[in-house]
């Protein structure tokens, strides 16, 4: 069958076979390999991408689902060279160790920012409950979210008193 | 690498077409919706069909939290595809069955909530289900369609035939669930699991009425993990009736649920650690029940 869907904002058409699971379309077929493939089985959230802005967890979702659709991979973060203040956050803050997890913990930690600006420490632990950081570097994602959240808000104080 | 087996992808574009693909196809297709019980067992290779029909675009039309009439004769209609968020998220339904908000914030993760539907939740009939027990404890009826728009309603008795089984035919589709509206009302959720987002050991939801005179008018307790299916306790009902909200009359229920209800040692617990679970869990959302029933 055949598929189009906007990925990263790029419309995409391509002919897959009907069981292709969404995780393996992104990395196999449009080797957007920042999506991680994790367990397989919808427990650990490494495949977290969004669908039409909300996040799914990819390897639970046929690419056919995403057919006439938006979704947005941790490639899509980045705004060309600026990154996603949640991008930097996890640099400056530690947020990764091995790295497996970091693409859902990014996507999911940017959905959570743009719905709650302010999160606390429990509402970020609470968002990302369905993820595992297998380095158990839980307390450095938490305070890299912070980060962001601090930043966020500073830079659009500073653009409001500009304006 | 887990995959499905092959199978034909159907797009759903109404409820009767999907109907209609259904009734064509008969045993071999099934719906999709959320799929995240589906999908796995799919991967697994427990569950093979040889055509998909995907009901994720009929959100629109059945994906919705309405109520028809205030008070006794009123009820919440809520439409199959409404996702386990939407549930979270509605104020409205909250302030109507405190029990939704408590039971959702403990169903699996927040991620999968942005997928997981309630008519997937019961047409999967899970034993361990969180949200069929929210059903049975608040005494609500499914609407079945089937072929040529006819439709028929079954209590949640009726609807789970046995563990992964309901009442739903080939050819049909679960499209509404209703909840009756009584004055005086309060229910709580209360689960206990390993891990967030794991399965219950034992969760027992409670819903009860209070009379003008702050007796108990009804109560209803319903219970998972501990059965074959989610176990609404009619004798915990006759047990409260007509009686003053107490806490011996908690600890009396408690006992009820636990000797009434038959869960199985396996690797999330034993039998007696679950018994005394819904022993526990039963006083627990009864009480927060009641105060919920008197604020």
């Amino acid at each position: 069958m055949q598929v189009t869907m906007t990925v990263n904002d790029v419309e995409v058409t391509r002919e897959i076979e009907g069981r292709l699971l969404l995780v393996h379309f992104l990395r196999d077929t449009l080797s957007l390999t920042g999506t991680h493939w994790g367990c397989d089985t919808s427990n650990c959230g490494t495949c977290v991408v969004w669908l039409d802005g909300e996040p799914v967890k990819s390897c639970t979702v046929l690419a056919a689902m995403a057919d006439g659709h938006e979704v947005r991979t941790v490639e899509g973060l980045a705004k060309g060279a600026e990154l996603d203040p949640i991008q930097e956050g996890f640099m400056q803050c530690h947020g990764l160790q091995c790295g497996f997890c970091t693409p859902g913990m990014m996507m999911t930690c940017r959905a959570l920012l743009d719905k709650n600006p302010d999160p606390t420490d429990a509402e970020i632990r609470e968002a990302i409950s369905g993820q595992i950081c297998r380095c158990t570097g839980y307390s450095t994602i938490v305070r890299s979210v912070r980060w962001a959240s601090v930043h966020e808000a500073a830079a659009a104080q500073e653009a409001g008193a500009q304006a | 690498m887990q995959v499905p087996a092959p199978f034909e992808y159907e797009r759903a574009t109404s409820v009767d077409q999907a109907i209609g693909l259904l009734e064509r196809l008969g045993s071999s297709a099934r719906l999709v919706a959320g799929g995240h019980s589906l999908l796995p067992m799919m991967k697994l290779r427990l569950a093979n069909f040889d055509y998909l029909i995907d009901i994720n675009p009929l959100h629109t039309e059945l994906g919705y939290i309405r109520f028809a009439g205030e008070g006794a004769g009123g009820e919440v209609r809520i439409g199959a595809m409404t996702r386990h968020r939407e549930l979270l998220e509605s104020d409205e339904l909250a302030a109507a069955f405190p029990i939704f908000r408590d039971a959702e914030r403990v169903i699996a993760d927040p991620i999968v909530r942005n997928r997981g539907t309630l008519g997937g939740s019961l047409c999967q009939a899970d034993p361990s289900e969180d949200l069929s027990a929210v059903c049975t404890t608040l005494d609500a009826s499914c609407v079945i369609r089937g072929p040529g728009g006819a439709e028929r309603v079954v209590t949640m008795e009726d609807f789970h035939v046995g563990p992964y089984e309901t009442a739903v035919g080939d050819g049909e589709m679960l499209t509404e669930v209703r909840f009756p509206l009584r004055p005086g009302g309060g229910s709580a959720y209360e689960k206990v699991e390993r891990r967030a987002g794991d399965w219950a050991v034992v969760s027992a939801g409670a819903a009860v009425w209070l009379a003008g005179d702050g007796t108990i008018a009804d109560a209803r307790v319903g219970l998972a993990a501990v059965g074959p299916n989610t176990t609404g306790i009619p004798e915990i009902s006759a047990a409260l009736r007509g009686r003053e909200p107490a806490e011996d009359l908690y600890e009396q229920a408690g006992a009820i649920a636990a000797r009434s209800c038959d869960p199985a040692t396996d690797q999330r617990g034993s039998a007696d650690y679950k018994r005394h679970l819904a022993d526990e869990l039963t006083r627990r959302t009864l009480r927060t029940a009641v105060a919920r029933a008197r604020s």
